[in-house]
């Protein structure tokens, strides 16, 4: 019993480092050729160089980055406030109700998160809100440009829903935890709920919601099925967010019929070297900070 | 915690310089929390109606009942029932992978193992947890299917592998809600280590345990992006239940119907969903009702 579990338990362990191994030897063709300049690099052509191809993963890392930032930019502020009302607003009966449907949001299949969002949200994105956007906030670069159902606002909608439930569990999490003698002093003390909320509540959750941003932001960088089929899949930076894109996981996820085996596949694998690599420090980061308040 | 008096509290500040501005920014913020709550809810409805709404002219009994019939212009009038059918043996097998392992690494970290190890173990199983689907897809690729060919083998040991941190963890912290004092009363009466886990802490747990597992089960069963490297191309369009050949299954096939242009196969592709999305919530569902039963049976 001791031998079987402490197997499994390294087994874990293991796992993770068979995993990195694996990533990296099958990248390793298109890191002793490219090696970090990949990284810098903008071109993403299988054709260059008379068919070896050339590749880079700039426009993929700038992809990954804008579409999961402009996610949690919206997912946050109301993440917090969902938690604020679960935890001091809602009535007691429908508090546990609410929750849960809140954290059903995550349950949701990316697959067919993506399909609502190529034929309900992207029609009424391009239709709608992007006109609406670009004549009010046009001079804006970030909302100038042709309206357009698939792109990268369409990605951040959908990586905002996704993100939004794990940050609001763990904001309610960390809330709940807040010392109800301090809660209870600042009412004393003549504050309103808000102001209790502002001067108590928060400054006390403010490493825990950092903790569960970042873990958001996991989820984010890491989502390669719903945004593949929402983000246009382009290989171009745009400063417009109606425009195409790509992220490191989506372009992944997008060529994996069409990579030729050897220097394709090979720097397929290195984009998958890079997203692992920022999905594991991101993860440190994240639980370091949650730790930190579980364990006050 | 907010008894009558505390939730009265707001109401006792009447004067006070700025105190109609002070009520003013609080009922502000009290409106925009609840606002946020609803939109959150909202959104789920909104894609839950939708899948629903729209899958309503493809879905029937036939559909789920019969194997894909491709007509001479390319649409399929039959049903899914080839994808349902590889799907259940794919999350059945990473279950039957997944959940012995993980029932084994908690049972190491919360009885065995010692404070640095269990921490080190349980980090690894966080991280495990962070690595994203696609690329843990990529690894599988990596050992069984480059140089090889798809297979269901190969799906089901990616989806176990995402399964396995979502066991463990739940499975950890139901073992450490077993009161010590259980695991005591065993080792004052002479009993081996490993025979107290077996009689005593484990049936304890199971109610706990089960829950973890069906958790695990809804979370991976709508997983597409490890099963895209490892069983999605498959050209037969009847039964396939080998684990051994590529196996049809219902993301892959939301997923390839999704990225068509023809209406017939967005019908069916929100027909699919419907599907596959009744399928996880009910186990979501379904878990967490148990959750709250088995803690609570546990504690007493």
């Amino acid at each position: 019993m001791w031998l079987l579990s402490c197997l499994a338990g390294w087994a874990a362990v293991a796992l993770l480092i068979w995993i990195a191994e694996t990533i990296f030897n099958g990248a390793s063709p298109a890191i002793s050729r490219f090696g970090l300049g990949f990284i810098g690099s903008r071109v993403w052509n299988p054709n260059a160089a008379g068919g070896i191809g050339s590749f880079g993963a700039l426009d993929f890392l700038y992809g990954t980055l804008v579409s999961s930032f402009i996610a949690l930019l919206i997912a946050t502020p109301m993440a917090i406030a969902i938690a604020i009302y679960l935890t001091e607003l809602a009535p007691r009966a429908i508090r546990r109700p609410v929750a849960i449907l809140v954290e059903l949001l995550a349950a949701i299949p990316s697959v067919i998160l993506g399909l609502w969002g190529i034929l309900i949200l992207g029609p009424f994105l391009g239709k709608h809100l992007e006109p609406f956007l670009k004549s009010f906030l046009g001079w804006i670069p970030l909302f100038s440009g042709t309206p357009s159902p698939y792109g990268m606002l369409n990605a951040a909608v959908i990586l905002t829903i996704m993100a939004l439930p794990i940050i609001t569990a763990i904001t309610r999490e960390v809330f709940e935890s807040a010392p109800g003698e301090l809660k209870e002093g600042s009412y004393a003390l003549g504050a309103t709920r808000w102001e209790m909320v502002r001067m108590v509540m928060l400054p006390v959750a403010r490493p825990g919601i950092v903790g569960a941003v970042i873990l958001g932001l996991g989820r984010a960088f890491g989502e390669a099925i719903a945004v593949t089929q929402v983000i246009g899949n382009a290989t171009q930076i745009k400063a417009s967010l109606f425009a195409a894109g790509g992220t490191l996981a989506a372009q992944i996820a997008n060529s994996y019929q069409s990579a030729n085996p050897g220097l394709g596949q090979a720097s397929l694998i290195y984009l998958a070297a890079i997203l692992l690599v920022i999905s594991l420090i991101v993860n440190v980061v994240a639980r370091l900070y949650v730790r930190r308040v579980r364990v006050r | 915690m907010e008894g009558s008096a505390i939730a009265a509290a707001p109401r006792v500040l009447a004067a006070g310089p700025g105190a109609r501005r002070r009520r003013a920014v609080n009922r502000l913020m009290e409106a925009v929390s609840t606002l946020a709550a609803g939109l959150a809810v909202a959104v789920l409805g909104l894609v839950v109606v939708s899948v629903v709404v729209k899958a309503a002219p493809a879905i029937s009994f036939r559909f789920i009942t019969t194997n894909p019939q491709i007509s001479p212009f390319g649409a399929n009038t039959g049903g899914i029932a080839n994808s349902i059918v590889g799907s259940l043996i794919l999350v059945a097998l990473a279950t039957a992978m997944s959940v012995p392992v993980a029932v084994l690494i908690a049972i190491y970290t919360t009885e065995f193992a010692g404070g640095r190890i269990g921490a080190l173990i349980r980090f690894a199983l966080d991280l495990l947890n962070g690595v994203p689907t696609i690329v843990t897809g990529l690894f599988v690729f990596g050992i069984l299917v480059l140089g090889a060919r798809q297979s269901g083998w190969a799906g089901a040991i990616a989806l176990a592998i995402i399964e396995l941190p979502i066991v463990a963890r739940s499975a950890q912290e139901v073992l450490a809600l077993v009161p010590s004092s259980l695991r005591e009363a065993g080792l004052a009466l002479g009993l081996r280590r490993w025979r107290i886990v077996l009689r005593i802490v484990l049936p304890t747990a199971l109610g706990g345990l089960i829950t973890g597992s069906v958790l695990g089960v809804a979370r991976v069963a709508g997983e597409t992006a490890p099963l895209l490297f490892t069983t999605s191309t498959f050209s037969n369009l009847g039964l396939t239940t080998s684990p051994s050949q590529a196996l049809p299954n219902i993301p892959i096939t939301i997923f390839g119907l999704s990225e068509s242009a023809a209406p017939s196969d967005h019908a069916q592709a929100w027909a699919a969903s419907l599907v596959l999305i009744l399928f996880v919530l009910l186990l979501s569902v379904v878990a967490r009702a148990l959750h709250e039963r088995s803690r609570r049976r546990i504690r007493e």
